[in-house]
């Protein structure tokens, strides 16, 4: 019988997201909650399966306890398979050596028996702290249209922000003909979004021998691209132009939370066509007697207060005369009566006390100088006291 | 803890509300925003520790498998036992089986294969949370052939009810059924547990004797004979043996007390629908009200139940409704005591009301 795909995927979900803080003390960086009843991983995930891409290999390192639990044989995706499926990739022991992943090229390296089972034509790297909604089922089709040996999807951005993105430029055929990692005087705007197709034989030849060469830091944008395209092999951008965010800062979160806001948002989950599958606790519907206004609330909620313009996650209880404004509450949350939250960003299973006040209104906390432009952040678990008080722009990770 | 092997029965009580059953068996009836009612029985046995569960069908159960699957949302996808969905079995008279008892000799190999020494036959038409394994107990400690369970409240008469009389023991000294009295009784509340090789044995001698009716045959008459026991149950009961019944379980739900006893403790499993969370735009005006994911609210809704993907149009006025799985009502409407079934399309501006006693009811599919 063949035993075979066609491509498979690789999601690397081992960073440890240090700019998202207290969100990542003791979680990987794919499994922080998003947009009420997600996780980010479930993006990338469902971006597979409604691609018709069913094999798909997740590179932990960094805290995977959360992610390996939520992932688990990958069943709210459809990719519980009897051939192929979802698989947590851990780093191992091995007869020679023990090694931890030491960048992204290396993850997927030691990982390359795994791939090689699948006897693939093409691997998808991805990284799994992206929101958005894509087939890469089309990518995959321009991939092999040019006969590429490696395509990069990217994105036009602000010429302004360009140098904080991998630049590629391009051919007017869309040819890649030279890669800049971050680059001061960015020549172009489009930015790579860290997926990449390539075909398999090249991507193990070049993981090979990167990995036996000493003075690489075993990245793709630094290391493997680079040295693909001095070659001479045939490297293609793939234009994107839907919703994109990258979420790996305190405030990228936050905004990318509040774009899903609205009758008509930035960025639409109800989209039957592209479903965002997750993991979807069995809570019971909402409960809603107080004020809600242009904002979601997810299942298990027990709202008696006011939320405005906020993302409410699962199982959260907003208590009568308890406001909530601006804010992003992740899930397992209980907001006592007369608490104020304002411009908040708050992990799973914490408490905010009777009459507590958490923050400024966002106009205010705006302007404080702080590592989370002005958002206060609290961690998993914590516990605001009666009456507590937290200044914006804080990162709480111990009881107040 | 002693092993128990569970059997629902999803469609023995179709009569007593057509409008939701004309094109469903009574467990596939939605219920509380995101549920089926073969959900609360169904879950009842999950938390309870049983791991094989038989559910006995009839006809129009097409959305009652869609709903089950193979089990896995109540982690009843096993090798051994698991979910087992039951067929209409006709038997010899080639027609499908007309009562309990019929129903129940269709079950018989089911419950031969079955390894668990005890069984618990419950009904999909009611909305509770019973833990079974302590009516097990309470079974084995009084040494019944029989228990069965009863709740206590006003007599509702539908289609086909049960009363009992007990004495200081709680052994159970009289049955009626369908008594032409009223008041506050002794409900048979369609829950009963016996060993499974006592049932099957009684099973087994209607069959001999031609009996054919469970209650009727082998109950009422098995007062003397056998050690029938009752168990009270003083929990929150809602049977769902009419439209207005069923409204007012939905509305009960809005009660703080009852859902916190209906969902509070443990998870009541159901059929997971990944749906976007639940949104409300600027314009939402929202009281007393379950809102379930995939709604999306721009209007005023109050004491309502809507399910999922229910949409709320700007300026509308929804209130004491229950709005079913993809409901659309239009801009302005004004809606009062409805109950729509899914997928009914509200156009702008119409006004539709019914009232407490006798809620509208608006047919799946309808475009109004």
């Amino acid at each position: 019988m063949l035993r075979k795909k066609e491509c498979v995927a690789m999601l690397l979900a081992g960073g440890q997201g240090s700019r998202l803080y207290a969100l990542t003390s003791n979680i990987a960086k794919p499994a922080v909650s998003f947009g009420s009843k997600y996780r980010i991983i479930d993006f990338p995930l469902s971006n597979c399966i409604n691609s018709g891409i069913d094999t798909v290999g997740v590179l932990t390192q960094y805290q995977p306890l959360v992610l390996n639990e939520y992932v688990g044989n990958g069943q709210p995706w459809d990719l519980d398979r009897t051939f192929g499926g979802v698989h947590i990739l851990s780093p191992y022991e091995a007869k020679k050596d023990t090694s931890w992943y030491k960048g992204t090229a290396n993850a997927i390296y030691q990982n390359i028996r795994f791939m090689q089972m699948y006897d693939p034509e093409y691997v998808l790297i991805l990284s799994g702290d992206h929101i958005y909604k894509m087939d890469y089922n089309k990518m995959l089709s321009a991939h092999k249209e040019t006969k590429a040996d490696c395509t990069i999807a990217c994105m036009q951005v602000p010429m302004k922000d360009a140098s904080r993105f991998g630049i590629l430029n391009t051919n007017p055929d869309g040819s890649i003909y030279e890669f800049e990692e971050k680059p001061a005087k960015p020549k172009s705007d489009l930015a790579s979004m860290g997926i990449y197709i390539f075909t398999a034989e090249k991507l193990f030849k070049y993981l090979e021998e990167d990995d036996k060469d000493p003075n690489s830091d075993k990245d793709f944008g630094k290391n493997i691209l680079p040295k693909m395209l001095k070659a001479g092999e045939k490297m293609f951008s793939y234009r994107f132009d839907g919703y994109w965010k990258d979420v790996g800062t305190i405030y990228s979160l936050w905004e990318a939370n509040m774009d899903l806001l609205g009758a008509v948002p930035n960025f639409e989950l109800a989209d039957s066509d592209n479903v965002i599958h997750s993991r979807s606790p069995l809570a019971p519907p909402a409960f809603v007697e107080g004020e809600v206004i242009n904002s979601i609330v997810a299942t298990g909620g027990e709202i008696e207060g006011k939320v405005i313009n906020s993302v409410v996650g699962t199982n959260c209880t907003v208590e009568k005369g308890a406001e909530v404004v601006d804010s992003v509450l992740m899930g397992n949350i209980t907001v006592k009566a007369g608490a104020k939250l304002n411009y908040a960003i708050v992990d799973e299973d914490v408490v905010i006390g009777e009459n507590a006040i958490i923050g400024e209104a966002k106009e205010n906390a705006q302007k404080i100088e702080s590592k989370t432009s002005g958002i206060i952040v609290l961690g998993r678990g914590i516990k605001v006291g009666k009456n507590g008080k937290i200044p914006a722009g804080e990162i709480v990770d111990q009881n107040v | 803890m002693a092993s128990i092997v569970g059997v629902i029965f999803s469609s023995i009580v179709e009569q007593n509300i057509p409008e939701l059953t004309k094109v469903r068996a009574t467990g596939a009836v939605p219920f509380g925003g995101r549920y089926r009612l073969v959900d609360f029985a169904l879950s009842n046995m999950v938390n309870s520790g049983i791991t094989s569960v038989g559910v006995i069908t009839k006809y129009n159960y097409q959305s009652l498998m869609d709903h089950l699957g193979s089990g896995k949302y109540w982690d009843l996808a096993r090798k051994e036992g698991g979910l087992v969905i039951l067929p209409p079995y006709s038997g010899e008279s080639e027609t499908v089986y007309k009562n309990r008892l019929e129903a129940l000799k269709g079950a018989t190999s089911f419950l031969k294969k079955a390894k668990e020494d005890f069984v618990v036959l419950a009904d999909s038409d009611a909305v509770y949370r019973l833990d079974y394994s302590k009516v097990i107990e309470a079974h084995i400690k009084k040494n019944a052939d029989i228990t069965m369970v009863y709740h206590k409240h006003e007599l509702v008469k539908s289609h086909y009810y049960m009363t009992f009389e007990t004495n200081k023991t709680g052994r159970i000294t009289d049955i009626q059924i369908n008594p032409a009295t009223s008041g506050e009784k002794k409900n048979y509340i369609n829950v009963m547990v016996a060993r499974r090789s006592f049932l099957l044995g009684l099973i087994q001698d209607a069959i001999q004797h031609g009996y054919s009716s469970f209650g009727k045959d082998i109950l009422s008459p098995g007062v003397k004979k056998y050690n029938l026991c009752a168990y009270k149950f003083d929990g929150y009961y809602a049977n769902i043996n009419s439209l207005n019944a069923y409204f007012n379980a939905n509305m009960d739900l809005l009660k703080k007390e009852v859902r916190h006893e209906i969902f509070g403790e443990r998870d009541v499993y159901t059929y997971v629908n990944d749906s976007a969370p639940a949104k409300f735009a600027d314009t939402a005006v929202v009281k007393n009200s379950l809102i379930s994911d995939g709604c999306l609210i721009e209007g005023t809704v109050e004491n309502c139940v809507l399910f999922r993907g229910v949409k709320i149009g700007r300026g509308a006025v929804v209130k004491n409704c229950i709005l079913m799985t993809d409901g659309f009502v239009g801009e302005n409407c004004n809606l009062a005591y409805v109950v729509s079934d899914r997928s009914v399309v509200i156009r702008d501006n119409r006004v539709l009301a019914g009232c407490e006693i006798q809620p509208y009811f608006i047919n799946k599919g309808s475009l109004i």
